[in-house]
């Protein structure tokens, strides 16, 4: 996306453009406050945050509808706040608590929430892409539009279900749009060491699939290309699939030394914050008040302070519920 | 009406697709060519291809369509040609399809319903052998069924369908053939319990599937000898039918196990294990069981004959414990 292109979305509707940089600002605020809360031993196993690539879930999730499903990975935090699962009940579940969206048996890799149809939060990589090729396999013999988005890391194309989901996908003609969040490692494995064609689209398309890649530190670029994307997927011309072009700017977890790549690389990465680089858009253009970016930031840390507040109040589910939920609870006929 | 166990599975999937308009069946090669052990032959033809839906060689990708298409409010019927190749495929099982309920606090029910083929003795070799039930029968999450009847083979599929879980149906290669009598309005049967196949108070011979018939061979040749030995059909291998298996043991005081499976970890030692546990002191010998040998099963038919609990084995075994103790 140019420059000119920048100008022209924030001149059109400025205030959309201030909500999608509120959205990558909710999903730092949130990730941020995971790693204090991880720090402080409040939340407990595997943590991984979505810091650097907010502008990925801000983008694609403005661009689908309430009907459509999404379903993500373990690093699946700002997806789901973004989904509009509330952050007390995500914070809640990272505590372990019962007034979390899975009352405490998922964790921070198995969010999922079934009102605003968000399907997980799987900690398997690519364990999620055969699932979104299924929901979408449901909604087409079911003759509805919806569409179903499966997001992605990049460590995930060198698994077979990658490939076997894509091909199906494209052999059916299923409603599924792809993202896959291409940060350049796999824990420590850069992709050119994991891959012996690193073009990610290039290799999608061999499928016979329309793929693109897009700059996923632009909100404003995948917005427009997912919405593309998503409207394409809906008139029916098959799924698609972008690779966004990301950076994670921590580590993988919070078990991770970083021993695998250079603090200048992540420090060239961080000049192109996606919130620095929206931001100082919107004030180039007259359109971001100083008053108006610490109201923005006001409001997000009030939602996320009482987000731990909520979690911090939360009660613990009582064990004799355990086993509740392994089978389905069938009332007696 | 004379039918086969291959038939019977076949009236069970026509009938579920007639009934319910979400119900499709799904595998590798259950279209065009009918199927790899022609249990869906002629349904492509009945219900057109995008009911009866062939997918490419993609065991995690078709599974996990299905327990997608389940989430997405379709009652799939999963074909995996055989248990073998459900390997592939075991993360899906294990991972989505046993786990999401739980995983989402009781969000999301995966009801799907996956069917394969198990076990050996068709001279098919090491990776086409076989009887992975008992480790599926592991895994909490799922339901594991295990017809080995004309009735159970008509019947357990739709009550499966109904179950708002994942249910794996293991269907035993040998049976595909098996020819006998149904009643013309055989229907849906209950998944919840074993049943006494025959009636008897020497000893308890424990079975299920593939290896029913060669417990039944052997309760005939022992009753020859004056042994008077009740069988058990487990039927469902998870839940286990702990009350049934422990009536017959109250009432024949020894019992043998029989399963396919290998000894080590199977589920022939998970039933062993409930019934010392449960009715150790109703013992009056150990249980003893007859399961395969602890070997890839081979191709030569002698080997591979060794290697198979037999009707044989299983008299030998029941003799034992009927001549051992009080
Ligand atoms: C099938 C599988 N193998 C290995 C792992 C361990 N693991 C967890 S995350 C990860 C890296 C995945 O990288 P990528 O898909 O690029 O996603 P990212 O973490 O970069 O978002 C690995 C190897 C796993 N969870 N699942
Ligand atoms: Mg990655």
């Amino acid at each position: 996306m140019t420059d000119e292109q920048t100008a022209a979305a924030i001149v059109s509707d400025p205030e959309h453009v201030r909500y999608l940089l509120r959205q990558m600002v909710r999903v730092r605020r949130l990730e941020e406050a995971c790693v204090e809360q991880y720090s402080a031993a409040k939340i407990r196993g595997f943590l991984h945050v979505y810091i650097g690539e907010e502008a990925v879930a801000a983008g694609v999730m403005s661009a689908i509808g309430p009907d459509d499903a999404v379903v993500a990975t373990y690093r699946e935090h700002g997806h789901a706040l973004l989904r509009g699962v509330a952050a007390n009940a995500i914070m809640a579940e990272m505590y372990g608590h019962a007034e979390g969206c899975c009352r405490g048996r998922g964790g921070s890799m198995h969010l999922f929430d079934a009102a605003t149809r968000f399907y997980g939060g799987n900690a398997i990589v690519a364990g999620g892409l055969p699932l979104a090729v299924g929901l979408a396999l449901a909604d087409k013999m079911s003759g509805r539009d919806r569409v179903t988005v499966c997001f992605f890391g990049e460590g995930a194309v060198a698994e077979g279900e990658f490939h076997e989901s894509i091909n199906l996908a494209a052999l059916w003609d299923l409603p599924v749009l792809f993202c896959c969040e291409n940060n350049l490692y796999a824990m420590g494995t850069a992709l050119d060491r994991s891959e012996s064609q690193t073009d990610i689209a290039l290799k999608a398309s061999g499928y016979a699939i329309a793929s693109w890649t897009v700059d996923g530190m632009n909100v404003l670029a995948v917005e427009e290309s997912a919405r593309r994307a998503i409207d394409a997927v809906r008139a029916g011309a098959g799924p698609h699939f972008l690779e966004l072009r990301t950076y994670r700017f921590r580590a993988h977890s919070m078990f991770d030394p970083e021993r695998y790549r250079e603090k200048t690389e992540v420090e060239r990465w961080m000049e192109r914050d996606p919130i620095q680089s929206l931001r100082s858009a919107l004030e180039t253009h007259g359109q971001l008040s100083a008053d108006q970016w610490s109201a923005l930031q006001r409001g997000v840390d009030e939602e996320i302070q009482a987000a731990i507040t909520f979690a911090e109040n939360g009660t613990l589910e009582p064990v004799e519920e355990l086993t509740r939920f392994v089978y389905s609870e069938r009332t007696a006929p | 009406m004379k039918t086969t166990y291959r038939e019977a599975m076949r009236a069970a999937i026509r009938e579920a697709m007639q009934k319910d308009d979400r119900v499709f069946l799904m595998g590798e090669d259950v279209g065009r060519y009918g199927g790899g052990f022609a249990v869906s032959l002629g349904l492509l033809e009945e219900f057109g291809p995008v009911r009866i839906r062939d997918t490419p060689l993609s065991e995690a990708g078709f599974v996990g369509a299905g327990i997608g298409a389940a989430l997405g409010g379709m009652r799939p019927i999963i074909e995996i040609m055989t248990v073998n190749f459900s390997l592939l495929a075991l993360d899906q099982i294990m991972n989505n399809a046993a786990t999401l309920l739980h995983m989402s606090g009781g969000q999301f029910n995966v009801p799907v319903v996956i069917r394969m083929t198990t076990g050996g003795g068709r001279q098919l070799a090491a990776q086409h052998s076989h009887s992975l039930e008992g480790w599926l029968a592991h895994i909490p999450g799922l339901r594991i069924l295990t017809p080995a009847t004309l009735e159970d083979a008509r019947g357990m599929l739709w009550t499966a369908l109904e179950d708002p879980d994942p249910v794996l149906i293991f269907e035993h290669g040998s049976l595909y053939n098996v020819s006998g009598e149904l009643a013309d309005d055989a229907g849906s049967v209950d998944i919840d319990h074993a049943v006494v196949r025959r009636e008897g108070a020497g000893l308890s011979i424990i079975t299920y599937g593939g290896t029913l018939s060669t417990a039944l061979e052997a309760a005939e040749t022992l009753s020859g000898e004056g042994i008077d030995a009740e069988v058990i059909d487990l039927r469902t291998l998870r839940p286990l039918d702990d009350a049934a298996i422990l009536a017959s043991v109250a009432k024949t005081h020894r019992a043998v196990v029989v399963d396919e499976g290998w000894r080590s970890g199977g589920i022939s030692a998970e039933i062993s294990a409930r019934i010392t546990e449960s009715a150790f002191y109703d013992l009056d010998v150990p249980v003893t069981r007859v399961c395969s040998a602890e070997v890839p099963i081979p191709y030569a038919r002698h080997l591979e004959q060794t290697s198979l609990p037999s009707s044989e084995r299983v008299c030998a075994a029941a003799r034992e414990v009927v001549g051992a103790g009080g």
